[in-house]
């Protein structure tokens, strides 16, 4: 199934009020640059484009420029690594947040129970940890609260290394967020938010991966 | 007809056939009918046998056709697969509108058997006979003194619901009944669930007087989601225990999305039960002991346990087993504490878990339940200690010096407190409307012993461990958060 591009699958998910950094999709160096100067360094950037999944595996992210002159020299390489397969490109310029807790989130088409929306545990452990929570699309706001409660990792939702927190009720509304998504647009086949980053115990998306039939 | 009064021939029949009676005491037909009659059914019973034998002082008849019309409601249909469309179309001819197959050879016995359980199906639906199986069995109903099936045991009458896609774990969730004495309202072993299956029999358990609690065993779900639509709602009606086999078959499947991959099969199924208010229990003991938990305790309003022990060590366990599930221990209020301070000597535990340590007469147990149970600030007690001393009575009841040496009155009077106590717990729990479980190994090991035996009398589950009383009543007060949290309760 095709994947939609990071910028096109978080300007559909945003829609339904899931949180993303604020960034840009630029596709020249100048453009970079400038985008960066209006975000505030350090920033991330990445090639984007529909027909690009797995960016890190391709060497795609450049995390943690904090200048004007490492924005440049990063987009111009960035634009240069796409290959004709790529189609259109684009660099996506965000903040470079930082954080220490990691969730994830998504949604995923069961076989048996048809479309899900998942909590997890995040990073790299993810898949090994599976500290995951799934319920049926639809889900209500008292659902998404006990998709939370689920998890065996209470700790890590609470005040944590000198962060806050997290903002449980705000975790609920990206749950939500993604099944109001899942639940009016039906060529959504799978989401994943990877990571679903926790800033000052607020979650924000700063990735997205959308699936469409 | 509509809803679920199609169900009432299966479990409330005017009178019963067995089809395929049998003289062999091996047999089905033979087995079905025994336990029957053995069962102490009040309605007529009926048998057709190819000879036209008596079996077991049934007059059976070679033909349907010779049967009396209108006064069977039910069939339990232990002849040969082949046999069964000719059988069925006689049967609603007399009025027969339910029927409970046993016999095999259908959608478990490959394509021809597959083709056979389709048309059994359609023929079913088509005389208006409620067809439940084939390939189960049986039914059980005791509010009917109804026990039709090929498997023992008969179990005693209560307010669990069992309905199963494995036989076997019917009979063990009967013979579960039949050890504690928390009783059974309905069973059936829903076999290939060919027509009638476990959604279909839990919607007639949420209407039903008898049941307080659904008590399943599934499998698989087929349509999941048509699975979750109806249960959900009947999950807000009464409680609904499963446990699900193959819970580690299956597992992940390749996926593209990291969502899909985090998506084990059994992930699914368990937020999917979550949602639906159902209560699910890791197998079949904690099963049956949540169930029992449902069907014989009020649901707590709120989630603070005070343990009552006269034994230091299990109150200690008791909070340990409290400490990682949704349940916790109740801070104990200054005004119980100085309430029990009254009752008992200054070396009990002056907090909870509440350790009498020993300090109790003859009427200190049910006044400190009492005082526990009664607080605003307790939602839920349970009692730890209880038969210890009844269990020294049966020792020197059973010893070279009874009754002599003033052990005869001393063994009575341990035998008396026990009981005492157990009952005790019961009345408090009535008069409160509060859970108080009363949890002993005794209840197992010796289950003559006069405290597990009053709890028993009582219709209560007396636990095995205090481990085992925090995991059922963990499960009482999910379902009473589910509740409330949607405003249900």
């Amino acid at each position: 199934m095709p994947t939609l591009s990071e910028a096109a699958s978080k300007e559909v998910l945003a829609a339904y009020g899931v949180p993303f950094p604020d960034e840009r999709v630029v596709t020249t160096a100048d453009e970079a640059v400038a985008a960066a100067d209006a975000i505030g360094y350090p920033v991330v950037a990445k090639l984007g484009g529909d027909a690009i999944a797995h960016k890190t595996e391709r060497g795609l992210v450049r995390l943690g420029l904090g200048s004007a002159h490492q924005v440049r020299d990063a987009a111009t390489a960035l634009l240069a690594a796409a290959t004709p397969g790529d189609g259109d490109v684009h660099v996506l310029v965000a903040p470079m947040l930082r954080a220490t807790r990691e969730l994830i989130a998504g949604l995923a088409d069961n076989p048996q129970f048809g479309m899900t929306v998942m909590l997890g545990v995040g990073g790299i452990l993810a898949e090994a940890v599976a500290d995951v929570s799934f319920r049926l699309v639809p889900i209500d706001r008292t659902d998404a609260e006990e998709m939370i409660d689920d998890l065996a990792l209470q700790a890590l939702l609470g005040p944590f290394r000198g962060e806050p927190a997290v903002d449980r009720a705000a975790v609920a509304d990206v749950l939500v967020a993604l099944s109001d998504a899942a639940g009016e647009r039906d060529d959504i086949s799978s989401a994943d938010l990877n990571p679903l980053l926790v800033v000052d115990g607020m979650p924000v998306a700063v990735d997205a991966l959308v699936e469409v039939r | 007809m509509a809803g679920t009064e199609r169900f009432q021939a299966l479990f409330e029949p005017r009178g019963v056939l067995v089809a395929g009676a049998s003289t062999h005491p091996g047999k089905f037909g033979f087995v079905s009918l025994h336990n029957i009659l053995a069962g102490g059914y009040e309605g007529k019973v009926f048998g057709t046998n190819r000879d036209g034998a008596e079996v077991l002082g049934v007059q059976t008849v070679a033909d349907v056709a010779d049967l009396p019309d209108g006064e069977i409601d039910l069939v339990f249909v232990c002849t040969p697969a082949p046999a069964n469309p000719d059988l069925l179309r006689a049967c609603a001819k007399k009025g027969i509108t339910a029927a409970f197959v046993a016999s095999a050879g259908y959608g478990e016995a490959g394509d021809e058997g597959v083709a056979a359980q389709r048309d059994l199906v359609a023929l079913a639906d088509e005389l208006g006979i409620l067809l439940a199986g084939p390939n189960g069995q049986g039914v059980v109903s005791p509010p009917a003194s109804l026990c039709a099936q090929i498997v023992a045991p008969n179990p005693p009458r209560g307010h669990i619901a069992i309905a199963s896609q494995s036989g076997n774990f019917v009979s063990s969730f009967e013979n579960y009944a039949q050890l504690t004495g928390v009783g059974v309202s309905r069973a059936v072993s829903a076999g290939n669930a060919a027509a009638v299956g476990v959604p279909d029999y839990l919607e007639y358990y949420a209407d039903d007087p008898e049941t307080r609690v659904s008590l399943v065993y599934v499998e698989g779900v087929g349509d999941g989601r048509a699975f979750y639509e109806r249960v959900r709602s009947l999950a807000e009606r009464k409680p609904i225990v499963l446990v699900k086999g193959g819970a580690t078959a299956g597992g992940q499947r390749a996926a593209a999305s990291h969502t899909g991959a985090l998506a084990s099969d059994d992930t699914v199924f368990d937020g999917m039960a979550r949602q639906a208010g159902m209560s699910r229990a890791p197998h079949v003991e904690a099963a049956f002991e949540a169930a029992a938990t449902f069907a014989s305790q009020p649901l707590p309003r709120g989630n603070r346990v005070a343990v009552v022990t006269t034994v230091g060590g299990w109150g200690v366990a008791a909070a340990d087993a409290i400490a990682p599930t949704s349940l916790e221990l109740a801070a104990l209020p200054d005004d119980l504490r100085t309430a029990i301070d009254a009752e008992l000597p200054p070396r009990w535990s002056r907090s909870n878990p509440i350790d009498m340590a020993g300090g109790e007469t003859r009427d200190t147990v049910p006044t400190v339940l009492e005082l526990v149970a009664s607080h605003p600030d307790v939602d839920a007690v349970i009692f730890l200690g209880m038969g210890i001393q009844s269990n020294q009575a049966q020792l020197m009841r059973e010893g070279p010096f009874f009754p002599d040496h003033g052990l005869a009155r001393i063994v009575e009077f341990h035998e008396r407190q026990d009981a005492r106590y157990a009952e005790a717990a019961g009345e408090v729990s009535e008069r409160t409307g509060k859970p108080v479980l009363v949890a002993t190994e005794l209840a197992v090991t010796s289950p003559g012993n006069p405290g597990p035996a009053a709890v028993r009398a009582g219709g209560r589950l007396c636990y095995p461990s205090a481990n085992r009383a925090v995991a059922a009543l963990d499960h009482l007060w999910r379902r009473s958060r589910w509740l409330s949290r949607r405003g249900l309760a």
